[in-house]
């Protein structure tokens, strides 16, 4: 059965079982790897997309069940939230390993549309699903001030 | 320079020996024709870039970064035309310096390869200088390079004008590197080679590998250590539309299947009738009792000073603690992963590999193929933190099998699924310690008697130590006194090899993420117990200049910060691992769920010679947060019958954003050689936390991670 949705704009079409996750149907159909497996139950976010713009774990999402949206990937963010996010990052090298990293990016790009001016407990808890196991969340924290232009440390 | 080879060596290779282009700043793809390349490391072409051959892997500390960073710095490069490439598997050329084969671990990277690359640079930079001074006819010393442009007057040229005529003259071979007061990118700031392409995507790990007609593959585990498969029900498996084929291997059961997803659904549909007579089907809290129960004898000697029973028959008190490590397992983001094809004779291996050379051959035996023939395509590796290096490299291995077993009719995909990368073993090996020990009447030690008991990571294995036919695996008690530091006049240390049925691994930092522990949470209540500063206290004792002053400058920067707030405290640690210092102030507070909520870490390190003092940092937090994650909230615990009880990321807790403290680092300021910082922030953080936390609550912390419940 084919499912037709958006994806970074365009027209795709999966023609295969509907209970696919996205993610697989991303990787491993359409070519599109910049969306990493972790852990395939929606608790490490490396999977994580936009669906119709907001964070979606993209491994727990059934292809079948997006029909019509609208989905993006690292590979097609754009627009200056998501600038701003990738050029924090970079600025101050928040990548170690990196393998998280897409994940990291797509949600923290999720949560300054949401919340353009975070508060630290809105990072907390806007990041609080995507792990990093080589723990740099001190940066991830500082980027998104930085992207945001907010400043100031925690108490 | 004994390891640079001889330009022969590897002039007469397969061309210039590239692994992978590391798609970093200078993504795009080249077709590389070195004009000058005075050694295996270093190449200068005619668009005028200068590539780098990493010949370690990248997996997060930033040896990449590093090398680019030392060889660029000694060739008065421009950041801008340097890209850097993975190395070909190729001993001879590209072996690490401290282990005779190529690899890294135990923080090595830029230790072991300091000197080979400032004198990679220094070489490739005196050629393209004689090479302009013969072209203007000015003496050597007055040509000058900057920034990528030679120059003597008014006369300038680029590298890749010069390369040419270089390339005619001899390699210089005893190439004097700078001195220190010239370095223009050691101990600065340079973008990291990597940022760009892992903030949008584009790196390209082993799981992002896609090759025409590829089969992906997912292994069934057996649910216990040591179990072999009696008898496999494929139909149900095979039932699955995209499922290719099933075959036994080594490790398991494999399926073949069209998508990873399907790969996956076919593995569980498998119905196994697993042997279970020669698994290890003993508990955790068994093992704990049997480790419990050794230490109480003393065990082999490791090191010993002094009269330790006689010290403490004369102690005025004493303390008898036993400290309860767990299994951890080291869980890199990206789990392992192998791309596997056959080409010719050969195979193609597609990987972050730790070992690139033992691997390569381990894989090659398991297909059946000549390693000569063989080729390994380097790839980023999403994190490894020990897990990468298990000595019989197991994961490789099983990949290769699996490549075999499907005769190779296609190049296959083995993707571990989090579930089998956490429950299949390489674990920290569960560690029980011993420490009895007492103060005299005037508050100083008298006496420390410490017996440990863990299994081996390398007993049986082809990197088995010779300590280890004597019952004593180093690398289970490192740190425990020997490199280190404390004076104490009157100490033992004593060692019993256990034997599990679960395989054991480095895991970041080793013996010392145990060891440090223990001395430092000891270390400080007996310092409380003779009525002795923490601070003070530990500056009398310790051996090292540079471990003092670490201490002297965490407690300083902690000092100048407000101080903590009613209802928190600090608690300090200080511990030497792999030729690095680093001590640690952590401010704590009990927090809503009852375990410690690290606020604030102060760190300071000495590494040597900074190479890149940002990534120092960033090891430093990684280090701190990876450290911190499993000692709050991490264990694997094998129940009834050897089965692991954490199979995801839902039980076995990994550190997120709003458990991470702020971290403040100085790095302090050295002409030593460079050594590592992959591992060395780890071992701090723990104790520094759980003195703290005593100090908060009254309760010393005997048993890690802090969730298991007997501290709260």
């Amino acid at each position: 059965m084919a499912t037709t949705f958006q994806l970074n704009g365009k027209s795709a079409t999966f023609d295969g079982d509907p209970e696919m996750p996205l993610l697989w149907v991303l990787r491993d159909h359409l070519g599109l790897t910049g969306t990493k497996y972790g852990c395939g139950i929606a608790q490490c976010g490396a999977c994580t997309v936009h669906l119709d713009g907001k964070n979606r774990r993209s491994c727990v999402t059934p292809v079948g069940t997006i029909a019509g949206r609208s989905v993006t990937t690292i590979e097609g963010v754009t627009g200056k939230t998501a600038e701003a996010v990738k050029a924090a990052w970079v600025k101050i090298d928040v990548p170690q390993c990196g393998f998280c990293q897409s994940g990291q990016v797509m949600s923290a790009i999720g949560l300054l549309t949401a919340k353009p001016r975070p508060t630290d407990a809105d990072i907390d808890h806007g990041m609080a699903g995507n792990i990093c196991r080589c723990a740099t969340y001190v940066r991830i924290r500082q980027a998104i001030k930085d992207a945001a232009g907010v400043k100031g440390a925690r108490a | 320079m004994n390891a640079i080879a001889s330009r022969r060596s590897f002039l007469t290779g397969a061309a210039l020996t590239i692994g992978f282009v590391l798609p970093g700043k200078r993504a795009r793809a080249r077709t590389l024709r070195p004009v000058l390349q005075p050694n295996a490391f270093v190449s200068v072409h005619g668009d005028n870039s200068v590539v780098i051959i990493a010949k370690h892997v990248e997996f997060g500390q930033g040896p990449a970064t590093g090398v680019a960073t030392i060889i660029a710095d000694e060739m008065d490069a421009a950041w801008e035309q340097v890209t850097v490439l993975f190395a070909a598997a190729n001993d001879p050329l590209y072996k690490n310096l401290f282990f005779g084969t190529m690899g890294v671990g135990g923080s090595t990277a830029i230790r072991e390869s300091w000197d080979q690359m400032r004198m990679a640079g220094a070489a490739a930079r005196a050629m393209l200088v004689e090479a302009a001074a013969q072209r203007w006819g000015v003496p050597v010393g007055e040509v000058t390079v900057a920034k990528g442009i030679v120059s003597a007057g008014s006369r300038k040229a680029t590298f890749g004008e010069l390369a040419e005529a270089a390339s005619q003259l001899p390699v210089p071979q005893n190439p004097v590197p700078k001195t220190a007061g010239r370095y223009v990118y050691i101990g600065k700031h340079v973008p990291k080679v990597d940022s760009i392409a892992k903030t949008n995507g584009t790196a390209k790990f082993t799981q992002d590998v896609r090759l025409p007609g590829m089969v992906h593959v997912a292994v069934r585990r057996p649910p216990a250590f040591g179990a072999t498969v009696r008898k496999v029900e494929e139909a149900a498996a095979r039932a699955i539309s995209g499922v290719l084929d099933v075959k036994l291997v080594p490790s398991g059961v494999a399926v073949y299947a069209r998508d990873t997803w399907t790969a996956q659904r076919g593995a569980a549909a498998l119905e196994v009738d697993w042997d279970l007579s020669k698994a290890e089907t003993r508990s955790s809290e068994r093992m704990f009792a049997e480790h419990s129960a050794a230490v109480r004898s003393p065990g082999v000697e490791v090191e010993a000073a002094g009269d330790v029973a006689a010290a403490l028959g004369r102690a005025a008190k004493r303390i008898d603690a036993t400290f309860y490590f767990p299994f951890l397992a080291h869980a890199p983001m990206e789990t392992m992963d192998y791309v596997v094809e056959k080409k010719g004779e050969g195979i193609e291996v597609y990987a972050g590999s730790q070992f690139q050379v033992g691997e390569m051959r381990a894989m090659c035996g398991a297909a059946g193929v000549p390693f000569e023939q063989s080729r390994l395509v380097q790839h980023y590796a999403g994190g490894s933190f020990g897990r990468r290096a298990t000595p019989v490299m197991f994961d490789g291995v099983e990949a290769a099998a699996c490549a075999r077993a499907y005769g190779f009719a296609a190049p296959v995909k083995v993707v571990a699924s989090r579930e089998n990368d956490l429950t299949g073993g390489w674990y920290r090996p569960l560690t029980v310690h011993r420490v009895q020990a007492g103060i005299d009447s005037a508050g100083n030690i008298s006496g420390w008697d410490q017996v440990a008991a863990a299994r081996s990571v390398t007993k049986g294995t082809p990197m088995e130590s010779p300590q280890v036919r004597k019952g004593i695996d180093t690398g289970m008690v490192e740190g425990s006194n020997d490199t280190s530091q404390y004076a104490i006049t009157d100490f033992r240390l004593g060692h019993h090899l256990m034997d599990t049925g679960v395989p054991g691994l480095w895991w970041r930092s080793v013996g010392h993420t145990t060891t440090a522990f223990v001395k430092e949470t000891m270390i400080d209540e007996l310092l409380e117990l003779g009525g002795k500063d923490p601070l003070e206290g530990r500056l009398a004792l310790l051996k090292h200049d540079r471990a003092r002053t670490v201490l002297r400058k965490a407690a300083e920067m902690a000092a100048s910060a407000k101080p903590p707030k009613k209802g928190r405290a600090r608690g300090v640690a200080v511990h030497e691992s792999f030729d690095t210092f680093v001590a640690q102030v952590a401010e704590v507070s009990v927090g809503a769920d009852g375990l410690p909520k690290v606020h604030k870490v102060w760190c300071a390190v000495d590494c040597g010679i900074a190479v890149n003092p940002d990534i120092i940092r960033a090891q430093m937090e990684g280090g701190i947060g990876y450290g911190l994650g499993h000692a709050l909230y991490a264990e694997l615990v094998l129940g009834e019958g050897g089965v692991v009880q954490q199979t995801n990321f839902d039980s076995y807790r990994s550190l997120r954003i709003g458990e991470m403290p702020d971290i403040e680092v100085a790095i302090i300021a050295s002409t030593e050689k460079p050594s590592g910082v992959g591992e060395p922030g780890l071992p701090p953080i723990a104790p520094a936390v759980a003195n703290a936390w005593r100090r908060l609550t009254g309760k010393p912390v005997r048993r890690l991670p802090f969730a298991h419940g007997d501290n709260a």
